[in-house]
């Protein structure tokens, strides 16, 4: 029996391993050029080497997946610094910040090895490479460099290892790698992706430290054959891998459109790239990105379109925590970004996926729970299940100040795992999503909010500043604007979220915009 | 030339509390076969090593062929005075022919007249032709000491620094290496300073004692001449031990 899921992950494959090759030996590389050098430095001076490996070392403490995050605004505020400076900004997503970040991830074991290679030369040795006046450089090049070999390529092993394994953790800075199996099978529950995923990185990584073994015993028993037999297959290997890259480069993504990390973003995405296609354009995803990364990627031009919910920019962009109305909410939205960010929002898609406290049918009635007001009785007996970013979004601060929620303990997961806790009874109360099909097909009830104090969620279609006035994707988006309503939504969300007889994202874009006779 | 190759003029070496070298004059005499003689601690060997600058001296001046060291860079002046010490620091990664050829190539020469140089030196220090293929590991200690010499005459040196050459050799290698090397001494009319504690090796191998005690001079004579006896208590007591053991030796012999 062959998986659908299976085929279409080998489809990816020649993408998703030419890209995770691509970052992971250009880090390594730069990591080499600037471990290296600072290896022999530290070798020579412990002024250098105990700043070297002490910063070295912190970096390896920072989660792998912070390092990622934290390049992006760096980035980003250096790119907006260059284009006031010389009037050109550059790339602050993607392949730059993941690069950055795993170089500096793959120079601890380089460096440590490197100076425990370099100083663990035996000083008679030395002394002799002096004795017969060698230079400082000779000595190094002739003598220590060849004998230090052997550690030096087993801290760089390592370091590939590393390398590969975190450059899995590049996707949600908008970098393609096998990461986008594991991330967007997290989230689609799609096993089949998150297995496939996990085995292509972990044999990349077996390959690439199998032919570096070679390549270091080579070096330890002075035999050349094996270091040119390591060498060569790394090569060839790194450029099977990239070659299918090139062949895509000729045809050059014109169109990038954005999407937040969970199924509706996933689906929509699908159905405005495969609009875009339709009209003769090429278009690219970039998939899993955090909320307020997409928002600043969009007004940097980064991305040239993306969906997010009014109530969300309200909150989060605005800053603002009162509660004029839908209608009002977009209007002032619409005409704020413009003047703030040159971002334009294009119209609602005409259905709203609400940020909604939902809790299991059966426990609601049994404890008389139907609002929020109801809930703040309870709450202090009860658990609460929160995706990973509402309880640090300001929609939540405004419900907590509203009704006065607080819960015996909060918990945060990814939104598929929220949906299960819920259901499984590990949480009472969980932050919803409204277009979510799972609210109707794992019986929730979604509670009333009568103070008002979240704000209307009216999925919105925003363009970046760049692509303002462009036709094309303003004509090919334009028909999408008023036509999806919240029943549609959450079918075709519910087709990519439940158990059994699962579709693909860019299955279920393609029902939804059949059904839309589009 | 006329005049001393090598000049030591007041040369003071410290380190922290401890002066290793103080203020020693010596003038070495070229052709000349030197024995810096004396216990751990008495500054034979750093007093040698500012000879190739390997230590630079903390006061006082060094002159090799008539110059004060420090006018040129260190290792150029180094890739003219050949240089031996007891743990040999042979190159382990490079087979021995290799490990000789490292001199001659450091000097520019081209690869045939290296080649040519390593066939002459492994005959030179009596190795078997095939040893220069080999890796210094595959070699036993006499056989590595052997290479060490090739290698530090290997580029021609009018000076040869040694530092305990044979020490760490069992004592039958050890004779016949220092017979050896004192016909290379001769044969290639070189200047050799060797440092050494055992007494027997300076009496045996050098034209000149000169007998060091906390980094100065106590005795500073030809061996027959130290034998026959010294003011300094110290040199005195240092020359009774081989004396005396020669006249047993002879002894037994004479009564066998």
């Amino acid at each position: 029996m062959s998986d659908p899921r299976l085929a279409a992950a080998w489809a990816l494959l020649p993408n998703y391993l030419g890209q995770h090759v691509l970052l992971s030996a250009s880090a390594l590389l730069l990591g080499l050029a600037i471990s290296l050098p600072l290896a022999v430095a530290a070798s020579r001076s412990a002024a250098v080497r105990w700043p070297a490996l002490l910063v070295a070392s912190l970096v390896q403490t920072i989660p792998s997946l912070a390092l990622l995050a934290l390049f992006y605004p760096l980035l980003l505020a250096l790119s907006a610094l260059s284009l006031a400076a010389f009037g050109k900004g550059f790339a602050a997503l993607g392949f730059l910040p993941s690069l950055l970040a795993l170089t500096l991830y793959s120079m601890l074991p380089i460096l440590r090895n490197g100076v425990a290679g370099l100083t663990g030369v035996d000083p008679a040795i030395v002394e002799a490479a002096r004795g017969m006046g060698m230079t400082d450089r000779q000595r190094l090049f002739q003598v220590e460099l060849p004998l230090a070999a052997p550690v030096i390529m087993a801290g760089v092993r390592t370091a590939a290892v590393w390398t590969i394994g975190a450059a899995t953790l590049a996707t949600p800075v908008g970098q393609t790698s096998l990461g986008n199996y594991i991330f967007s099978g997290l989230q689609t529950e799609n096993w089949v992706f998150v297995l496939f995923g996990c085995g292509a990185s972990a044999a990349l990584a077996l390959a690439a430290d199998q032919l570096l073994g070679l390549i270091e015993s080579g070096l330890a028993t002075r035999n050349r054959w094996r270091v040119v037999a390591g060498a060569v297959g790394l090569v060839v290997g790194t450029l099977a891998a990239l070659a299918p890259l090139g062949l895509t480069a000729a045809a050059p993504a014109r169109y990038v459109i954005g999407a937040k990390n969970f199924s509706e973003q996933y689906i929509l995405a699908e159905l405005i790239s495969d609009r875009l296609k339709a009209g003769g354009a090429a278009a690219e995803l970039k998939e899993d990105l955090g909320s307020s990364i997409a928002y600043s990627a969009l007004k940097a031009s980064e991305i040239d379109a993306y969906v997010d919910y009014s109530g969300t920019l309200w909150d989060n962009i605005l800053k603002r925590s009162d509660n004029p109305g839908r209608q009002a909410v977009l209007q002032q939205l619409t005409a704020q970004l413009k003047a703030r960010d040159g971002v334009t929002v294009l119209g609602s898609l005409g259905f709203e996926n609400v940020y909604a406290l939902a809790m299991r049918r059966s426990e609601a009635e049994q404890l008389h729970i139907k609002t929020l007001d109801d809930l703040a009785v309870h709450a202090p007996q009860l658990t609460m299940g929160a995706d990973l970013e509402f309880l640090s979004r300001p929609e939540w601060a405004s419900v907590q100040g509203a009704y006065g929620l607080h819960f015996r303990k909060q918990d945060q997961y990814q939104p598929t795992f929220m949906y299960r806790a819920l259901t499984s009874g590990q949480a009472d109360v969980i932050s919803a999503f409204s277009s979510d099909g799972r609210i109707a097909a794992d019986d929730l009830v979604v509670l009333g909010d009568p103070r008002h104090a979240l704000p209307p969620y009216d999925a919105v279609v925003l363009i970046s500043p760049k692509r303002a006035n462009d036709a094309r994707l303003i004509g090919a988006l334009k028909p999408l604007i008023g036509k999806i309503d919240v029943a549609a939504m959450r079918a075709a969300n519910l087709t990519v979220d439940r158990d059994h007889d699962k579709a693909t994202p860019a299955e279920a874009a393609k029902a939804l915009a059949a059904k839309l006779g589009l | 030339m006329a005049g001393p190759i090598i000049e030591l003029r007041g040369v003071t070496k410290r380190y922290g509390q401890l002066t290793a070298v103080d203020a020693l004059t010596l003038a070495i005499e070229p052709g000349s076969f030197t024995a810096l003689l004396g216990g751990s601690g008495s500054g034979k060997t750093t007093a040698l090593k500012t000879i190739n600058g390997l230590v630079t001296p903390d006061a006082g001046e060094v002159r090799v062929d008539g110059r004060a060291i420090g006018d040129e860079a260190g290792w150029a002046l180094r890739r003219r005075i050949g240089y031996v010490f007891q743990e040999i620091g042979l190159f382990p990664h490079m087979t021995v022919a290799e490990n000789i050829g490292v001199g001659p190539s450091l000097a520019g020469w081209d690869k045939p007249a290296t080649a040519a140089r390593v066939a002459e030196l492994l005959k030179l220090v009596a190795l078997p032709d095939g040893v220069g293929a080999r890796l210094p590991a595959a070699l036993s200690g006499g056989q590595r000491q052997r290479v060490g010499v090739a290698r530090a005459l290997a580029a021609k040196p009018a000076i040869m620094l040694m530092d305990e050459p044979f020490g760490a050799l069992d004592p039958v290698t050890r004779d016949a290496l220092g017979r050896d090397y004192r016909a290379l001494h001769e044969q290639l009319g070189l200047t050799t300073v060797m440092v050494t504690h055992d007494v027997w090796e300076a009496l045996l191998l050098a034209d000149r004692i000169v007998v060091l005690a906390d980094g100065r001079v106590l005795a500073d004579a030809p061996p027959a001449k130290l034998l026959a006896g010294h003011d300094d208590p110290r040199v005195q007591a240092l020359m009774e031990t081989p004396r005396r053991q020669a006249e047993r030796v002879r002894a037994m012999s004479e009564g066998a």
